[in-house]
């Protein structure tokens, strides 16, 4: 085969170049309705692109060629067949280890799972593949999607494509990276406390978590039940909203999952935004972020302004407590969903000489610090004698905090915030302090405990250099008119801030 | 101080963990500034207000009907224990539980 051969997503096979032009799913389907490229053909450039740049980035952990083959099989059958072709007929996409896919290795990133292959595909995945998408493999992760970087995981940290040396962000900084560097068209990561809206930040791409039960958790390796959700990353606002409306739906296997029906979102999305009433929290603008972050941030807000919207302040008085309620609520519910790693039905079991001592043994050398540390904290919150002044708080500081935002919604269509208070930071940099990691969540954990649709979309780089995300808060199952006005946003030239 | 070194160990116990000395000691050290931290949310008088137990209790189109009681074939257990780590189809075996 010619090495450095043309193909419609530019050139291929000659590690260290260019790998090829950003690709949307677009590309991909009008090149296969087109019979310019197969799905097969699709997929080995993939392929290719992955094997030059992988060691490097770390971003794939497992890769399933044999499905996504005969996947892509499928799909060039159905051309050759003249049948039409459903709506991500070919396209590679990347799903974040924490996501299960039959007969394909699972394992949260974490040792305590080195082995296990689910027998079952969580629910979202079988969507995107009943779409025709194609599965490359599965993204690195922090632990258990447990962090705020991807240094927390046990099969090592991700290079972040967009800014050399720099984290991707976390939990799902795989699924971001690997959509950054275009070895994925998209990719699905996970969100509990901002690990979507942040890695995206990080990497410069848009991605979305929809409201809590707006897309299943069936599949799903739990870290929070009460906070987890599935979303999609992608390079453009368009092809979030597909891959969203793809696996967004009420799931019989998850009770959680809504019975409110999927708008299409890409059928709204280029609907005006001029006069939509945007709020600003003054709470999210105070000491702690980044001058660089800030003025990006208010560059994005003054674009906002450009494009007609009614932009106004707003207040969401329990801002404050937002971090402490998280870090009670999400490690005591850790504690629960983690409490079936034992070493009996999945996974390496280190043996002890009893029941026991084989669940002790197995659980201490299974997990990472970080998955320790909250297990340990989120137990100690619900057991005898602390559950009132911790766990039961915390679920009433939630409902003031859920309450704040309703109150908002009542005056603005959307709230608009930064993603995170600090820009990409180097590896190794924030390791050693656990609270200072969680505190620079306190944009994002707080639209995760109201149950609230977040994306975040490039807004600039600072010093032109570290990729800026600007956050797009909704009301309940407010997708719509998130998608809306971050495509504006987007097509007003956001990301060149 | 907030948490001691035999509340970490008591609560390693409710959870199965086993942890060495020094992850003992690291981990009191980093939950006690975290718990130090969370005790800001006294600040705040929740008397009155319910706890959000459920994300979508308000929301009019969770649904939380019970399915109909049909049995419906689940023939998962040949690839499930295929996996196990100590499988003994149909069981997976474990240590003794019940000392004598």
């Amino acid at each position: 085969m010619a090495e450095g051969f043309l193909t419609p997503f530019g050139i291929t096979g000659l590690a260290g170049m260019n790998m090829g032009m950003t690709t949307t799913i677009r590309a991909v389907a009008e090149a296969i309705a087109g019979k310019k490229a197969s799905a097969r053909e699709v997929a080995a450039d993939f392929y290719k692109r992955i094997a030059a740049r992988n060691s490097e980035l770390n971003a794939f952990l497992t890769l399933c060629e044999e499905r996504a083959y005969r996947q892509a099989d499928r799909v060039d059958a159905m051309v050759a067949a003249g049948k039409p072709l459903p709506p991500l007929a070919g396209v590679p996409i990347a799903v974040k280890d924490v996501i299960s896919t039959r007969g394909v290795r699972t394992t949260c990133s974490s040792k305590i799972l080195s082995n296990y292959i689910p027998p079952y595909d969580a629910t979202a995945v079988s969507r995107l593949e009943a779409a025709g998408a194609v599965v490359l493999g599965k993204t690195n992760c922090d632990e258990f999607a447990m962090g705020s970087s991807n240094e927390n995981s046990a099969y090592g940290t991700v290079q972040n494509p967009a800014a050399p040396g720099c984290v991707p962000g976390g939990s799902s900084g795989g699924s971001a990276a690997v959509v950054a560097a275009n070895l994925a068209v998209a990719s699905l990561g996970t969100d509990t406390g901002g690990s979507i809206r942040q890695p995206a930040s990080f990497c410069g791409i848009p991605a979305m978590m929809g409201s809590y039960g707006r897309v299943s958790r069936y599949g799903l390796i739990a870290f929070a039940s009460s906070l987890d959700r599935i979303g999609p990353f992608a390079r453009t606002v368009a092809d979030v909203a597909m891959v969203l409306k793809t696996i967004a739906g009420r799931d019989p296997n998850d009770s959680t999952s809504t019975t409110a029906p999927v708008e299409d979102y890409n059928a709204t999305l280029d609907k005006p935004v001029k006069g939509m009433r945007i709020g600003i929290p003054k709470e999210y603008f105070g000491a702690g972020m980044d001058a660089g972050v800030r003025e990006k941030v208010t560059a994005g807000i003054d674009l906002l302004r450009k494009l007609g919207c009614d932009v106004r302040d707003i207040q969401l008085p329990h801002t404050d407590y937002a971090i402490a309620t998280y870090y009670i609520i999400a490690t005591a519910e850790a504690s629960s969903n983690l409490a079936r790693y034992d070493g009996v039905r999945f996974g390496p079991r280190v043996e002890g000489d009893s029941l026991i001592s084989t669940y002790r043994k197995t659980r201490g050398a299974g997990f990472g610090a970080e998955v320790k540390r909250r297990i340990v904290l989120g137990t100690y919150v619900l057991s005898a004698g602390y559950y009132d002044a911790y766990y039961l708080k915390g679920q009433k500081v939630r409902a003031l905090i859920a309450r704040d935002f309703r109150n908002a919604f009542g005056q603005v269509d959307a709230v608009v915030a930064p993603v995170s208070p600090v820009p990409p930071f180097k590896l190794g940099e924030r390791v050693n302090d656990p609270l200072q990691m969680y505190l620079a969540d306190i944009y994002t954990v707080t639209a995760s405990l109201a149950g609230l649709p977040g994306i975040s979309v490039p807004c600039g780089r600072v010093g032109g250099k570290l990729p800026v995300g600007l956050q797009i808060i909704g009301p309940a199952f407010g997708e719509a008119k998130v998608l809306c006005l971050a495509h504006a946003f987007e097509q007003a030239g956001g990301a060149s801030l | 101080m907030k948490i001691s070194r035999e509340d970490v160990l008591r609560v390693a116990d409710l959870a199965y963990l086993d942890l060495s000395e020094a992850e003992l000691e690291t981990y009191r050290a980093q939950i006690d500034e975290i718990l130090e931290y969370i005790g800001k949310l006294n600040e705040l008088d929740t008397t009155k207000v319910e706890p959000m137990a459920q994300v979508l209790a308000d929301d009019q189109s969770a649904d939380a009907t019970l399915r109909e009681d049909l049995i419906v074939p689940c023939a998962v257990a040949d690839e499930v224990l295929h996996h196990a780590p100590d499988p003994e189809p149909p069981y997976f075996r474990v240590p003794k539980v019940i000392e004598r």
